[in-house]
């Protein structure tokens, strides 16, 4: 076994590659750019060593600084993690050279799945089934459209050397095939130094399921089940699951079997994973194969119980699979949450800044749960523009789907992230909905369940009012508090209202609220007793007292709920019992009441005295500052290009400019037809989020 | 005897619907709340006791004598906030359009007379169309008797304004003698002259709002601390506020149980200044890590950026925080930040409310818009309210602390207590690129050797260890010990005790 492994990677699976290193005995080199300076994995590996400038192709995708960071500390093996260099054939070959192993593939089969085009060949040739495409390289636009039209649309524009959604494109038309070539060649070539493209049929209505493969130096492959990711966004993942809620037994054989016979066909070793795209009738083509860990392992992790990284430093020391095919079995159901550093409100714009605060929910282990958080920053780090914006992969395993959607909702209800902007509300909506808990899902999941982008969940009536009662509660807590302030003129205290009207989502809860403990009291004598304070009814044990206790709130509508709990004021997020639910929630105060995060709902909630209420309701209803004839930044970003001039006539979807952000493209469209009236920047402007781009007459 | 008493109740109603249900329907249309309507949203419930309610007018020009209502056009009393006792008047606009008579000001007077003999602050909610014309100079000197009461009660009790409705002319310099001013957001304005007058005498074209709505005095002119989205906001937030200050001068601040932990560390405070000096960071975010349970009462909030202002508690303690900010103009001191500092600071001294100050200035702002708007004498209030404080003063730098304007920032040489620094601090008269520049000016022809002189200057002074040699800097401490460490310093000072020399009244440059 090795003695030393250098991480050339960054991030949370610097950090879990470290994790598992550490607990195998083996010391840890990690490599950072001046942007990571003092980062997570830099600080947890045992030595680290600087590469140079921020930009990847100036560091971590440089193979010369990486070696020189292997000499200089004598590593034995590397392990690239994702993305970087991990399937890049040249890094294996020099790392072959300098007699250090690579922790991944031989670099024949990293040649070989690299390129997508060759992968789709081997793939036919070994017996898998394809997506009909075009399989050589195009040239420019205008081969594109011709291509396009051959295999009729709607098609998928790759960059060869792509992957995790950048340089992707779909085309439905010409125009969209014209602007997506040269988009994607872009990206291309700017994430990856390799600008080629090619053009694939479009499988509508697809799920995106893939199968993991591990192999060793000795000939032995088996598959470890499949994981479903088909929930993406502009083909980024956005929750991944295993087992998949779509497979049947065969399906999955199938699917298992051929994958092993391709990772045979290129003398696969290590952990990949086989991407499939499977339609409506289960059939199922290949799509590609990762000659790397998956972003999303960890939820195969949890279902077979087996350590891949652990497996992948084992076989990369030439140490033989402990186990055969017959030997895995799948345990239960697995969830995995990428947190990205992307606008949920801003159609997932990235976001970058300082996470002022970081606090994951904690991890833990029991019979029917688990929750694993594989994360790379913390509170006070920064989310930067040079680097891929995901935050976190928050995990959770339960008995069956089921019960682990359950644990990955309350996971997500404790998880606190500001600072930045981030769609930890929006995976929780998905965790919500009704076809996703149907499991009913395809990869147009979320261009088909929020066509108009998302504006927060909403939470069913019944939710409302335990919300209602909650911050009611809270409202009581507060006001003792204000209540128990010095200076008071003695003897004129302010008396604790009990009455209150809570305004939530548009709905008034009139209720009123005690303070209350239930139980019993128990003498030294072991007599136990029922107290009640004088003029309460003797047959309700209920006990007022000092402090901050149960809350009973009496709804108007007739019922009465208890809310336990321990908030104080100062408490950003907060467990209570509400009428017997538990439920976690994050909490803010605002002006007369409280803002609450649950469940991807973003709550304004007021509570107010009846009288106040009665004068709120006096108040006018203000509208915000109408921005609809105005082009905003939507983050922040540089000005690439301005598409139209002062006076142009554009059309509802036409491009109107590019901004660039964290490495992305995005392009900015007009919401309707318009005439522009001003343009407020020009390209290579930087701008703050919503600062004017354009205004239209 | 039941006639006598159901009189009572009689004369109490009426006066009690002010102008009548077809202006109080008005004032609601509007969007604005009535006078009595207001006082039960700022006090606490069933605590208001009403003085004056039967006080009418004794105008007879104009037939002013058929028109007499109760109460004149003002609501005055006292109440309780959270328990606390305050004072407080509410104009009415739906009686007279609020306007201001003898004896509406005679019941104001009243009531801030007792407020000063009782120790207890005063709020005034105002909603006047101005003086009562009908009553000529006898309005006009009923002004200045309030003016002369602001004037007298200034920093013996705290004074808050709420301006809820028109406040124009000469009404709007008793709000402007108070300690605090708020505004409703489109339902309220202040000027001297209105825009009709504006027109006539320099043909500027202007609305009420442009001209003195709530964006205009919160972000311009800084004569508001702040603006609320409407009356029932704006009067839950003067609570909010009422909780930070005490009832007088002879009065300690108040204390409230706190739910947080004194020594709580924050670790992502270590990561707050980053590696690049040049690059801003958010100074805000100290500041609520730094605070009782995250709670910050910003004064000021749009107004001079550069500086921030305003209330936290520490140990359940209020405290008041001056604080560069570097995300705006890099946190330097300029005419607008001297000034809007300098009286907050002395709000907090003359109501014994201890000071923090957080430190990361590069200095004053150059130019000829500073020097001929006289950031002289406009630096000069903040150094002198500074300097003449006896509160309890303790002074963190986190990074820059460049010339002057370190020395104005509750240096040690003007009488702070405890000076902090965490180790990122640079306490220098310049920046290293700037000092070398005129140490070496002989050399800047030879990039190399002025490198090497400024890294020279860097490694001499960018620290704050020179100073803290000299004891200028008490201790040089751990970003994510601030909250700690700030605590146990005020702790440390609750005994502080400390007189300026016997004065008629100093000399602050005005």
């Amino acid at each position: 076994m090795f003695n030393k492994i250098l991480i050339a990677n960054r991030g949370e699976i610097a950090c879990r590659v470290i994790k598992t290193a550490r607990k195998m005995g083996i010391g840890t080199v990690a490599v950072y750019s001046d942007a990571d300076d003092g980062a997570m994995h830099m600080r947890m590996a045992d030595e680290a060593v600087h590469i140079g400038p921020p930009p990847a192709n100036q560091s971590y995708i440089v193979i010369d600084r990486i070696m020189d960071a292997i000499r200089q500390t004598g590593a034995e093996a590397v392990h690239p993690g994702y993305g970087f260099l991990s399937e890049r054939a040249e890094f294996a070959e020099a790392l072959d050279a300098a007699g250090v192993a690579f922790i991944g593939p031989p670099k024949g089969a990293i040649e070989a799945m690299g390129d997508k085009i060759t992968s789709k060949k081997l793939a036919a040739e070994a017996g898998v089934s394809t997506v009909p495409g075009y399989m050589g390289l195009i040239a420019d636009a205008d081969e594109a459209v011709k291509i396009a039209a051959e295999i009729g649309y709607p098609v998928m524009i790759k960059a060869s050397a792509g992957g995790g959604g950048k340089g992707m494109r779909i085309a439905w038309n010409e125009a969209e095939t014209r602007e997506g070539f040269q988009s994607s060649k872009n990206e291309a070539s700017a994430s990856f130094g390799d600008d080629r493209i090619f053009i694939e049929k479009f499988v509508t209505q697809p799920r995106h399921i893939e199968i993991q493969v591990l192999g060793d130096k000795h000939g032995n492959v088996v598959y470890l089940g499949e994981r479903e990711c088909s929930i993406q966004r502009r083909n980024q993942k956005v929750i991944e699951e295993a087992p998949s809620p779509f497979l049947d037994e065969a399906t999955r054989r199938a699917m298992g079997e051929q994958s092993v016979a391709l990772a045979k066909a290129v003398d696969y070793c290590s952990a990949g994973t086989v991407e499939f795209i499977v339609d409506g009738d289960r059939n199922f083509y290949f799509l590609e194969m990762n000659t790397r860990l998956q972003v999303e392992h960890p939820v195969t992790e949890l279902i077979t119980g087996l350590d891949l990284v652990e497996q992948m430093i084992r076989v990369a020391a030439g140490e033989k699979l402990t186990f055969t095919q017959d030997d895995v079995k799948l345990n239960g159901w697995a969830m995995e949450s990428r947190l990205y550093a992307e606008d949920p409100y801003r159609n997932f714009l990235p976001s970058i800044g300082r996470l002022t605060r970081y606090r994951p929910p904690a991890e833990e282990r029991t019979e029917t749960s688990v929750v694993r958080n594989d994360t790379g920053v913390e509170e006070g780090g920064e989310i930067s523009r040079f680097y891929d914006p995901m935050i976190a992969k928050l995990c959770s395993w339960g008995p069956d789907r089921a019960g682990a959607i359950e644990v990955m909702r309350g996971a997500l209800d404790a998880f606190e992230v500001e600072g930045i902007g981030h769609n930890l509300p929006f995976v929780q909506a998905v965790m919500d909905h009704s076809k996703f808990i149907a499991g009913d899902i395809s990869t147009a999941f979320i261009a088909e369940e929020y066509p108009e982008g998302f504006a927060g969940a909403e939470l069913d009536a019944a939710t409302l009012k335990r919300i209602a009662a909650g911050a009611a509660a809270m409202r009581l807590v507060t006001v003792r508090r204000e209540s128990r302030i010095s200076g008071t003129l003695s003897g004129h205290e302010r008396p604790v209202p009990g009455d209150w009207v809570v305004t939530v989502a548009g709905e008034e809860f009139p209720v009123t609220t005690t303070r209350l403990i239930t139980g019993h009291v128990r003498t030294e004598e072991g007599e136990e007793l029922t107290l009640t304070s004088k003029g309460r009814d003797p047959l309700k044990p209920q006990i007022l007292i000092r402090g901050e206790g149960a809350v009973q709130v009496d709804i108007a509508d007739g019922e009465t709920m208890i809310v336990e709990g321990d908030w104080t004021p100062g408490d950003t997020v907060t467990r209570a019992m509400i009428d017997d639910v538990p439920m976690t929630v994050k909490v803010a105060p605002l002006t007369e009441g409280f803002r609450i995060r649950y469940r991807g709902a973003d709550l304004d909630v007021k509570v107010r005295t009846p009288r106040a209420q009665e004068l709120a309701r006096l108040m006018p209803v203000k509208l915000p500052p109408d921005t609809s004839k105005m082009l905003l930044c939507p983050m922040p970003g540089l000005v690439v290009s301005i598409n139209v001039e002062v006076g142009d006539e554009v059309q509802e979807g036409q491009a109107l400019c590019t901004v660039e952000a964290m490495k992305m493209e995005n392009v900015l469209r007009a919401e309707r037809r318009a005439v522009v009236k001003s343009i407020a920047c020009e390209p290579g402007a930087s701008l703050a989020v919503d600062a004017v781009i354009m205004e239209f007459e | 005897m039941s006639d006598i008493l159901e009189q009572l109740e009689a004369r109490r109603a009426e006066a009690r619907l002010g102008g009548g249900a077809g202006r109080i329907a008005k004032q609601h249309e509007k969007g604005k709340l009535t006078a009595r309507e207001r006082i039960e949203l700022l006090l606490d419930q069933g605590s208001f006791e009403e003085y004056d309610m039967f006080v009418a007018h004794r105008c007879t020009d104009f037939g002013m004598q058929e028109t007499k209502m109760p109460g004149d056009g003002v609501v005055t009393g006292w109440g309780t906030v959270n328990g606390r006792q305050v004072y407080v008047f509410s104009q009415d606009f739906t009686v007279f359009g609020g306007s201001l008579s003898e004896t509406h000001a005679q019941k104001i007077c009243k009531i801030m007379d007792m407020a000063v003999q009782n120790g207890a602050p005063v709020i005034g909610l105002n909603d006047s169309g101005g003086a009562r014309i009908q009553e000529g100079v006898a309005s006009l000197a009923g002004y200045a008797d309030v003016f002369l009461k602001n004037v007298l009660s200034s920093g013996v009790i705290p004074q808050i304004s709420v301006i809820m409705g028109p406040c124009a002319g000469g009404a709007v310099y008793s709000p402007a003698m108070t300690d605090f001013i708020f505004m409703v957001r489109d339902s309220s304005y202040m000027f001297v002259t209105g825009p009709d007058v504006v027109k006539t005498v320099t043909n500027e074209i202007v609305t009420a709002e442009e001209l003195g709505g709530a964006k205009t005095h919160t972000s311009k002119s800084s004569v508001a601390d702040g603006a609320f989205e409407n009356d029932v906001e704006a009067l839950a937030e003067v609570r909010r506020l009422v909780d930070f200050l005490p009832a007088s001068n002879r009065a300690e601040p108040p204390v409230r149980p706190f739910f947080d932990d004194a020594n709580r560390l924050e670790m992502s405070l270590d990561t707050l200044i980053p590696e690049n000096p040049n690059q801003p960071y958010d100074m805000k975010e100290l500041i609520l890590k730094t605070a009782d349970e995250g709670d910050f009462f910003e004064i000021q909030a749009d107004y001079a950026g550069n500086i921030i202002t305003g209330f936290i508690r520490l140990e359940g303690r209020p405290v008041g925080v001056v604080a560069n900010q570097p995300m705006v103009l890099a946190g330097c001191l300029d005419i607008d930040s001297s000034r809007k500092a300098a009286r907050f600071v002395r709000f907090c001294d003359a109501f014994s409310i201890p000071i923090l100050t957080f430190v990361d200035v590069p200095g004053f702002l150059p130019g000829t818009g500073q020097e001929y708007g006289g950031v002289i004498k406009h630096g000069a209030k903040l150094l002198f309210a500074y300097a003449e404080a006896t509160v309890p003063k303790v002074t963190v730098i986190t990074r820059k602390a460049y010339g002057g304007a370190y020395d104005v920032m509750a240096s040690k040489h003007i009488r702070a207590d405890v000076n902090y620094a965490w180790p990122t601090a640079e306490i220098a008269v310049m920046g290293a690129k700037g000092a070398t520049e005129i140490l070496y000016r002989s050399e800047l022809g030879d990039p190399e050797k002025i490198a090497r002189r400024t890294k020279d200057y860097e490694d001499r002074f960018a620290n704050p260890f020179v100073a803290a040699e000299r004891g200028f800097i008490d201790e040089v401490i751990m970003p994510h010990s601030t909250r700690r460490r700030v605590c146990r310093a005020f702790a440390s000072l609750r005994g502080k005790r400390q007189e300026n020399p016997w004065k008629k009244h100093d000399n602050i440059p005005l």
